[in-house]
């Protein structure tokens, strides 16, 4: 009698919950948490900075409205704004390409780097800054503003062009590993022209570069942020249409391919979405190399699934509420040194990062 | 629905050698409601044939059918409503229930962000029951002993409903319960279900006790036919010659080539015997059927010890069938 009571129960709860988590252990609940937790931090983000505005006037900005100095809203449109949306975009796309290159190549180390997309964008970066010579350094030195428009350019180009190549490659191959190693020999080979680059490269130039790979939110404009969400909304799109072949891709590409998935069809989509969600971060926030590697194993430990319908979702919130805190953990109020962003991730994600993985990747292999 | 093969060659292509061409010419026939053994020595190309049946490898020449369907020209979809796959090693996937695992199965049937509907929820419930893995369902796979995970990979392929399910080797990692368990339940899915089974596996005795059909696979090409057939006209034994094994057409099973080879007769049926004939059997030695120059047996009246070997007329005696094995090895050797 109890027992047929159980079944009941079973098949009540599966009616409720139709795409097969039950049993599972995970924990969808966390979803609308993060959900909560970021728009929280947008609020954090856009209310903290060195001016001190009130919260409701930063709302009022926000809907339309004209603050009570016009310096108030000059700071929320022109700075706040785009470096929280920024924030909030670049860590979606770093999650959620993390979530991709991890599943594909079935590797807890994977990160949306693997593929030499930050070797292509730092590539075109150093060519500008280190290989421009003394006219070029002139002309960026002089220009300011579209000197870092240059920049993101160019490190745009750099991304695009190691992607396409990525992509040519993937053509051709037969399974990931090959594809991971292509894209590491790739990152090598990229990383010995920068250096020789900066070998010969005058000291200031040099800061320069360093300067751009120590990653910032800050340098993308409000005319420049429509062009960065259209490719991270356009990556996340055509990842969400992924959800289904990267599920079967955890048991690996041959179960993968009988269950169904057109594998080549399947890895040209997973690449190009890295690209799309990748480059243009890339481009105008240098490499924020942690991002992309720590949320995904965070968002794992969170929802306790493999499910990519909820990872997907889960690695897009869990990227931006990480990057929204590294951002105002960077530009600490009351205090005008800014650090690093790229260390602000490092130091306080990793130990986070290590507690999951003690926790959660106990069985991997 | 029937796998067929037509005109079948297998192999690798190579750049600038010709074609590593391990099978040519196979005309093969997979019914519905069959278990076929693919049995072969190692390195003759099993895994090759099942990945060319199953899709994943395009044929050097000739064509693979699913009833009157080109397998190559399926869209993958369709190859995976008709066709399933088990391989080796299951997956250790983390954080996913034995259900969800079997759930996977599901993706030829489902929209595309995987939803499940109540007949798909039944097919599962089924695929789990027909392995004995209700109770699997709940459990983390991570967690899993390597049969229970390879009884979730043969559920997840019969959730696929397929017509056709290949396996390559799916015992080759787990202890001998788990291997008698494992080809039994393949058997009974046969009856139960008709799908049409291929396995290719080592363990030959386990094939010839259950499979319907064997496929002896070697240099010459596949050979079918009933495993009684095979053994009767020396196919059996022909195959596995060139690993040292030897095929004993009189008990059915096989034995290694290692040994010395002598012969000795060791008459009677009591149970003393049997063990004898056994250990005997196991340490290489032929049994012969009439007293020759080797002979052992066990004394019921005698004193201890009771095992009496003779060879050549010189005789001793033993308290255990191990001593008596020692000795015989020292003097034929």
């Amino acid at each position: 009698m109890s027992q047929l009571a159980g079944k009941a129960q079973a098949s009540d709860f599966r009616r409720a919950r139709p795409i097969g988590l039950e049993y599972s252990g995970a924990k969808p609940a966390m979803l609308p948490l993060l959900l909560a937790l970021m728009g929280l931090l947008l609020l954090l983000s856009l209310a903290l900075g060195s001016a001190a505005i009130p919260l409701e006037q930063i709302v009022t900005v926000l809907l339309g409205g004209e603050a009570d100095h016009a310096s108030w809203t000059n700071i929320v449109l022109k700075f706040r704004l785009p470096k929280t949306a920024t924030a909030a975009l670049a860590g979606m796309s770093l999650g959620v390409s993390g979530l991709l290159m991890q599943t594909y190549f079935r590797n807890p180390l994977a990160e949306p780097f693997v593929l030499g997309v930050s070797s292509g964008a730092s590539l075109g970066v150093a060519l500008v800054v280190l290989g421009s010579g003394a006219v070029g350094g002139a002309l960026l030195a002089g220009l300011g503003l579209a000197g870092d428009l240059l920049l993101t350019v160019a490190a745009g180009a750099g991304a695009a062009l190691s992607m396409i190549l990525v992509l040519l490659a993937s053509l051709r191959i037969r399974s990931g590993v090959t594809l991971l190693l292509l894209g590491l020999m790739f990152g090598y080979l990229v990383g010995a022209l920068v250096s020789l680059l900066l070998y010969f490269a005058l000291p200031e130039r040099i800061q320069a570069y360093v300067n751009w790979t120590f990653g910032s939110f800050s340098g993308v404009t409000a005319a420049q942020l429509p062009i960065l969400a259209a490719f991270t909304l356009s990556g996340l799109l055509l990842s969400a249409s992924l959800v289904k072949p990267l599920n079967a891709l955890l048991l690996g590409e041959e179960y993968a391919r009988s269950l169904g998935i057109d594998l080549r069809r399947t890895r040209c989509a997973i690449i190009l979405a890295t690209a799309l969600l990748v480059s243009a971060v890339t481009a105008f926030c240098g490499p924020i190399a942690f991002l992309g590697i720590a949320v995904p194993h965070l968002c794992r430990g969170l929802l306790g699934s493999s499910d990519h319908r909820l990872l997907l979702p889960g690695a897009c919130l869990t990227g931006a509420c990480v990057a929204l805190c590294a951002a105002l953990i960077a530009e600490l109020p009351g205090n005008n040194l800014v650090l690093p962003l790229n260390v602000v991730t490092a130091l306080l994600g990793a130990p986070v990062v290590m507690l999951v993985a003690l926790r959660h990747l106990r069985g991997v292999e | 629905m029937t796998l067929y093969t037509r005109d079948l060659s297998v192999g690798y292509r190579r750049r600038g050698r010709p074609d590593k061409v391990l099978a040519r010419a196979l005309d093969l026939r997979l019914r519905p409601g069959e278990l076929v053994g693919l049995l072969g020595p190692n390195g003759i190309g099993k895994s090759t044939l099942l990945r060319a049946l199953g899709g994943a490898q395009p044929p050097l020449a000739g064509q693979v059918l699913l009833g009157q369907r080109d397998i190559a020209r399926l869209r993958p979809q369709e190859r995976a409503r008709r066709l399933s796959l088990v391989t080796t090693a299951a997956p250790r996937p983390r954080l996913m229930s034995g259900y969800a695992l079997v759930a996977l199965g599901r993706h030829p049937h489902t929209d595309w962000l995987g939803r499940l509907t109540d007949a798909d929820h039944a097919a599962i419930d089924w695929a789990l029951n027909a392995v004995k893995g209700d109770e699997l369902a709940r459990q983390p796979v991570a967690e899993l002993s390597d049969g229970q995970r390879q009884k979730l990979m043969i559920a997840r392929a019969l959730a696929q409903q397929s017509d056709v399910m290949l396996l390559d080797e799916p015992t080759a990692f787990l202890d001998l319960p788990r291997r008698i368990e494992i080809m039994a339940l393949l058997k009974q899915l046969t009856r139960t279900t008709r799908i049409a089974i291929l396995v290719s596996t080592h363990d030959l005795d386990l094939a010839l006790r259950n499979c319907d059909r064997l496929w002896l696979m070697s240099r010459a090409g596949i050979k079918a036919g009933a495993p009684e057939d095979l053994a009767l006209d020396g196919s059996l034994g022909a195959t596995f010659r060139a690993e040292g094994l030897r095929f004993d057409p009189r008990r059915g099973s096989f034995t290694t080539d290692a040994a010395s080879g002598a012969r000795v007769y060791a008459p009677g049926e009591s149970e003393q015997a049997i063990w004898l004939r056994r250990a005997l059997t196991r340490a290489g030695y032929e049994l012969a059927k009439k007293p020759g120059r080797i002979e052992i047996s066990y004394q019921q009246n005698g004193v201890a010890p009771n095992w009496q070997l003779r060879v050549n007329a010189r005789e001793s005696r033993h308290a255990t069938i191990e001593a008596a094995l020692k000795t015989l090895e020292r003097e034929t050797r």
